[in-house]
């Protein structure tokens, strides 16, 4: 496949939109913004515009949550009643999925942008208060931030009587402690009140009743980045970019086996197969691909040769997984899918907030079982289990952490049952390219080792590769 | 100090008591003059409450309490039963409440956890890329139990470095990474791990070089000649 590689090397093209000029540390200060054109949106907005212009405004535009769910953000705001009583604004920047690091380098990059954002949509909705809720773990990103929102309070971008228009809003930047299901809207909201993280019932929704009972807007940092945009170009420019019902432009994280893992700024719809061979640099040398998650650990993986589709809301749609937050893992053919189906189920078990018992359960019993089967203590029979496990936990939860899990590993199971199937008939992994089964190739011997007995297979693991160093651009071809 | 059972005669709860003796009782809110907390604390905690539009509501301001208790994690190293029942006393809550927040969230601690902390990613992309190598190397060097490390992290012998495996922290492209006294770096090899964790015991900063804030957008600096982006409008132009 590394011909492939240099047969689509530029067929994807950046279109930087809001990761323009991004590579200008003066970006994440208050003056480099503006002498790139920041905050003059926001200053033409409060002077000129109407809250429903804009609420109009970003309905025209289309521009879907980018968070995962992917809600159009104007209806979001269109949502919230209207009026003078208290309503709330959180910022979630809590990116906590696997695979995602899109709001952590809008974030580190260019931090004025978000605030423009979040300022212009709090005015649209006539909101007095607003929360940046950024995941613990950012620490970094966290600095940067509370130093952004301090510039902006100073050049009065933030606090009362916003440039005079006579419109206050506060602005305040809330560091989460690590729980992946701080992401989740209503469990953000419990975070934000000091709470243990545990979603909600929905309804009612947070539009109606949120943060302190109060109607609450939440959107992902990327929508939000995205509004300063939409405001000043108007509907019709975004909508000249990306798919009639995608459109605009996503930031999209790919990682794992590729060669130049990161952040890339494409138009939605964009092939994903061109996308991972160019931009993301295809495969690591003399590997071919296997499968890969395009949106997140929670989407369902797609298969190689499932992937010739535009990269967009509509087509993961069809194709029977999600666009998710815009995070492509990809796997080659040296990474043992069972194992990667436990890893995943681990993870969604370690963050799963044991309110609702489908996923607090389902989730245990599903890292036991998938564990069995790596160990080769499984019959093919647990195979069906574990799918029934899935089907039973998806839309059986509060929260859709629980379906997180359930639908990457049921489909993982679905469509690698072959390779389950071996790795269970192998008994202790042998013969399958785990860490002894690869060893053992290396040095020309066949491959895994009868006699290694449970010792061995409960050690089994990937071989790690190291990235390449230095500037990483397409060697292999 | 050994867990004594609450009622005498009864079997010690472990998972009610493990890492955290309650001080006094976890249920009632302890009044500031009885818990001796530092004014620098006190006054960071205060500014905190401040922040948030609950301060004047009739149920209480907990809305600062995760900010509180990384008020308390920064003055002691860990979220100490003292530091809780301190920030307790501050925010008019009971000690009880504020465990209970701490024990939901992974990266507050509630037990001694060393001078730095180095956190390993061992999520699926890290872990495609070499992340439980990598923290084995880092336990090795540590000197830190690889079992524990794997299951909300191991302490090294001499108290000084906490090591843990930990899920996904959001930076797949620098895989495999790992978040050192809350910075991130990546991508690291075994021999990174070595370096590290002398270089944290002399004092240095480790490995400035793979620091994520040394990282560039890895499509360079090329930037988009599209004319939709470079017509003279709105932000970023």
């Amino acid at each position: 496949m590394s011909g492939e590689t240099v047969d689509r090397a530029g067929a994807v093209k950046e279109t930087r939109v809001l990761l323009r000029h991004a590579q200008d540390p003066a970006m994440a200060t208050i003056d480099g913004y503006r002498s790139y054109g920041g905050y003059e949106t926001l200053e033409r907005t409060l002077r000129d515009q109407e809250p429903d212009e804009i609420v109009n405004e970003l309905e025209d535009s289309g521009l879907r949550g980018r968070g995962g769910a992917g809600f159009p953000m104007g209806k979001k705001v269109s949502f919230l009643p209207r009026g003078s009583q208290a309503k709330y604004l959180c910022c979630n920047a809590d990116e906590s999925e696997p695979g995602a690091f899109k709001d952590r380098e809008l974030i580190q990059r260019n931090p004025h942008q978000l605030i423009e954002g979040i300022v212009i949509s709090a005015f649209s909705g006539e909101i007095g208060h607003a929360f940046i809720f950024i995941r613990g773990e950012y620490d970094q990103q966290a600095d940067i931030l509370d130093r952004a929102v301090a510039e902006a309070y100073e050049a009065g971008y933030l606090g009362r009587n916003i440039l005079g228009s006579g419109y206050d809003l506060e602005l305040v930047v809330h560091r989460g402690a690590g729980a992946y299901i701080c992401g989740e809207e209503t469990a953000l909201l419990d975070a934000l009140e000091g709470k243990r993280g545990n979603p909600r019932l929905k309804p009612p929704f947070p539009a109606v009743q949120g943060l302190y009972g109060g109607p609450t807007l939440i959107n992902n940092v990327e929508t939000l980045s995205n509004v300063p945009h939409v405001v000043a170009n108007g509907a019709e420019w975004f909508r000249s970019f990306g798919t009639e019902q995608s459109p605009g432009t996503k930031v999209v994280s790919i990682s794992g086996c590729v060669g130049r893992p990161g952040n890339y700024e494409v138009e939605l719809g964009v092939n994903l197969r061109d996308f991972v061979f160019s931009l993301g640099g295809g495969m690591l040398e003399g590997r071919e691909l296997k499968a890969l998650y395009p949106g997140g650990s929670s989407s369902p993986v797609l298969t190689a040769d499932e992937i010739d589709l535009p990269y967009s809301f509509e087509a993961m749609a069809e194709a029977g997984s999600m666009l998710g937050s815009g995070s492509i893992i990809v796997a080659d053919d040296s990474v043992s899918i069972p194992h990667m189906a436990l890893r995943t189920a681990r993870f969604y078990h370690h963050e799963s907030c044991g309110k609702c018992s489908p996923c607090r359960e389902g989730t245990n019993w599903t890292v036991k079982m998938l564990e069995r089967v790596v160990r080769g203590e499984a019959t093919p029979m647990d195979l069906d289990i574990i799918s029934s496990v899935q089907q039973n936990i998806i839309g059986h939860c509060l929260c859709v952490l629980g379906d997180s899990m359930a639908m990457p590993v049921g489909a993982m199971v679905k469509k690698y049952r072959e390779e389950f199937e071996q790795v269970i008939a192998a008994g202790a992994m042998q013969g399958f390219p785990g860490e002894a089964g690869r060893e053992a190739q290396a040095d020309g011997s066949a491959a895994g080792d009868p006699d290694a007995g449970p010792e061995a297979a409960e050690r089994v693991r990937l071989v790690g590769r190291p990235l390449p160093e230095g500037p990483q651009e397409v060697t292999h071809g | 100090m050994a867990a004594e059972a609450r009622l005498p005669g009864f079997p010690v709860d472990r998972a009610n008591t493990t890492g955290r003796e309650p001080l006094g009782d976890p249920e009632e809110i302890p009044e500031l003059s009885e818990v001796d907390c530092p004014d620098q604390l006190r006054e960071t905690i205060e500014t905190l409450m401040d922040r948030y539009p609950d301060k004047d509501s009739s149920e209480g301001y907990k809305s600062a309490a995760i900010p509180a208790l990384w008020a308390v994690q920064r003055t002691y190293g860990w979220c100490t039963p003292q530091g809780i029942r301190q920030a307790a006393a501050v925010m008019r809550v009971t000690p009880a409440y504020l465990e209970s927040v701490a024990s939901f969230y992974d990266l507050l601690r509630q037990s001694p956890a060393g001078n730095h902390q180095v956190l390993v990613c061992t999520n699926i992309s890290c872990w495609m890329r070499g992340a439980d190598g990598l923290l084995d190397a880092f336990c090795r060097e540590a000197g830190a139990d690889r079992d524990l490390a794997g299951h909300g992290g191991a302490v090294s012998a001499d108290g000084e470095i906490l090591v843990s495996g930990f899920e996904c922290m959001g930076s797949c492209d620098l895989a495999p990474m790992a978040s050192i006294d809350e910075r991130y770096f990546g991508p690291l090899d075994e021999g990174d791990a070595e370096t590290v964790i002398e270089q944290l015991r002399r004092g240095e900063d480790p490995v400035p070089a793979k620091a994520l804030s040394e990282r560039d957008l890895p499509g360079g600096d090329r930037e988009s000649d599209d004319e939709r982006v470079t017509s003279d409008k709105g932000p970023n132009r």
